[in-house]
């Protein structure tokens, strides 16, 4: 298969985007790919990326990456915006720099984090107090909005009337905290 | 100095005062790590940053009190001599990292020495709690209610899927390690430790020396931690750490029992020889005298040696590492110098307990 951007050099990294469902595969050279990069930075099936990740994170260098130089590049690229810290850097150094970077680096960390923590991704201890509050009624929202959808399907329609106020005031006490959406 | 001023001085509640279980957990910790958000992790963060993060302590919790813990006071690294900060790790109220990596590092301590929050290390907050014998519950009591104390007044860098963002991810989630010190001289002399140590590791669990990763069990005395800190509650999390330890304190107990059967009399030879060890020698290695300590506390423990404290193990082992000893000879001392004085450290806190053992006789 030729890379289909220089329509040259054979092509070697195959990305597949889904986006609303609608799929789409491109398939380029490693040239072109790190030109992309941040385009594609998510390999969608990289298990051996993952090891990559964690050979990085555990023992603070890859030793697969020194042999295999171009298989990586995508990933170099990912940056977080907040502090700049690089994903290559963080594999390296084995800790983030802001708490952003756990959004920047959302999609490489769930398996990192299967790995360390055996198989949890999911917070399930204390919530601090002060932010705390919204997190309660955002919960009891998407909860409401499930019984909506329920009631609906049942056609209980009044019920379903009475939901969706409680749901529009607890919308209208987030906004009051100025922390809506 | 005198001997008896410098304990006063140097002798933190955890290492005199007794426990529950405490002929074999020495101490209770648990570590709540905790970031501000809007500031840059400390592996990044600007000079700046992290003089405002000081600040922050300085004018809202230095000289505070929180619950019946007494004022805090703010200890700044930069403002410590080296074996000032030593003495602070020695004592396990900072982490090695704390004194000797971080310029902008800080340690809040409260009186009693009971609580340490590290300021600026690997993030910006861990709180600390250290308790004598086996009271996790009560530690995790402590540190929740710090934790409270200090987010109200300042927001914590926290994400609802995640929980506590921490600058490594071993830590995310609860940002808890509960940690527990154990003395296991019978597991080690029946040489089941070896066996012990792997199947605890598979409960998600850590055993380690009694200074962190890598450090060899000086003394007998092991550190057991979890490793998970996401997906489960802080509950749960010390929950499974005390079952297991109380798994291992029935079974350092049976070993006792079965040791004492079978071989008494060397057992009580073993014991007093390395009395003799402590009380005589006028040259002792770090190492030695760590080995010959937990012989006198097992010795202690079964009753073949009475009128000695108990936490003369806890207390001794601390003060003979080469912080302390430098601290109580007021200067740099070289490793041999070091060995001397160890020595003579041992010899005359052991005549202590002897004179105290006297005059209760007397009374």
């Amino acid at each position: 298969m030729i890379c289909q951007e220089c329509k040259q050099r054979p092509a070697t990294m195959h990305f597949t985007k889904i986006i609303n469902g609608e799929k789409t595969e491109i398939h380029l050279c490693e040239h072109c790919a790190q030109e992309h990069g941040n385009v594609f930075m998510f390999p969608e099936n990289s298990g051996f990326s993952i090891h990559n990740l964690l050979s990085g994170l555990l023992n603070f260098e890859s030793p697969i990456k020194e042999t295999m130089p171009n298989a990586f590049q995508g990933m170099d690229l990912l940056q977080c915006e907040r502090c700049n810290m690089t994903y290559h850097q963080f594999t390296k150094i084995g800790r983030f720099g802001c708490s952003h970077c756990y959004h920047a680096f959302a999609k490489q960390l769930q398996p990192i984090l299967k790995r360390l923590h055996s198989g949890n991704t999911i917070h399930a201890g204390k919530i601090p107090k002060r932010i705390g509050g919204t997190i309660h009624v955002r919960k009891q929202i998407e909860q409401l909005k499930q019984r909506l959808q329920e009631l609906i399907m049942k056609e209980e329609f009044e019920k379903a009337a009475e939901v969706r106020d409680q749901i529009r005031s607890l919308e209208a006490q987030l906004s009051e905290h100025g922390e809506g959406e | 100095m005198s001997l008896e001023k410098f304990l006063n001085r140097a002798v933190s509640s955890w290492m005199s005062q007794e426990g529950p279980d405490s002929d074999i957990v020495l101490s209770s910790r648990i570590r709540l790590a905790r970031n501000i958000v809007d500031y840059e992790f400390p592996t990044v963060f600007s000079n700046e940053e992290a003089q405002q993060i000081v600040n922050i302590f300085e004018q809202h919790f230095s000289q505070q009190s929180c619950r019946s813990l007494g004022r805090f006071e703010l200890l700044k690294m930069n403002e410590l001599q080296p074996i000032e900060k030593r003495v602070l790790v020695e004592k396990h109220l900072i982490s090695p990292h704390l004194a000797e990596d971080c310029p902008f590092g800080a340690c809040l301590l409260s009186e009693n020495e009971e609580v340490s929050i590290m300021i600026n290390e690997e993030d910006h907050i861990r709180i600390q709690c250290l308790f004598p014998g086996f009271q996790l519950t009560e530690a995790l009591e402590m540190a929740n209610e710090l934790d409270d104390w200090i987010e109200w007044y300042v927001n914590y860098a926290f994400d609802e899927k995640r929980g506590y963002l921490t600058s490594c991810p071993t830590n995310v989630g609860t940002g808890l390690r509960a940690s527990v010190m154990m003395h296991l001289p019978a597991l080690i002399l029946t040489q089941q430790m070896n066996r012990i140590i792997p199947a605890i590791n598979q409960l998600g669990l850590v055993v380690r020396g009694t200074y962190g990763e890598g450090s060899e069990a000086l003394g007998n005395i092991f550190q057991i931690s979890n490793q998970i800190t996401l997906g489960k509650s802080e509950e749960d999390i010390v929950e499974d750490l005390k079952s297991v330890v109380q798994q291992l304190i029935a079974q350092e107990r049976m070993a006792r029992e079965a040791l004492v059967k079978t071989l008494n009399i060397q057992l009580e030879d073993r014991v007093f020889r390395s009395y003799g060890i402590l009380a005589n020698s006028r040259v002792i290695e770090s190492k030695e005298a760590a080995q010959c300590l937990s012989d006198v506390r097992l010795g202690i423990d079964l009753g073949y040696i009475r009128n000695i404290s108990r936490n003369i193990l806890n207390e001794l082992m601390i003060l003979t590492q080469p912080g302390f000893l430098q601290q109580y000879a007021g200067g740099a001392l070289r490793p041999n110098e070091r060995d001397v004085l160890r020595a003579r450290l041992i010899r005359e806190r052991l005549k202590m307990e002897e004179r105290k053992a006297m005059e209760g006789d007397e009374a």
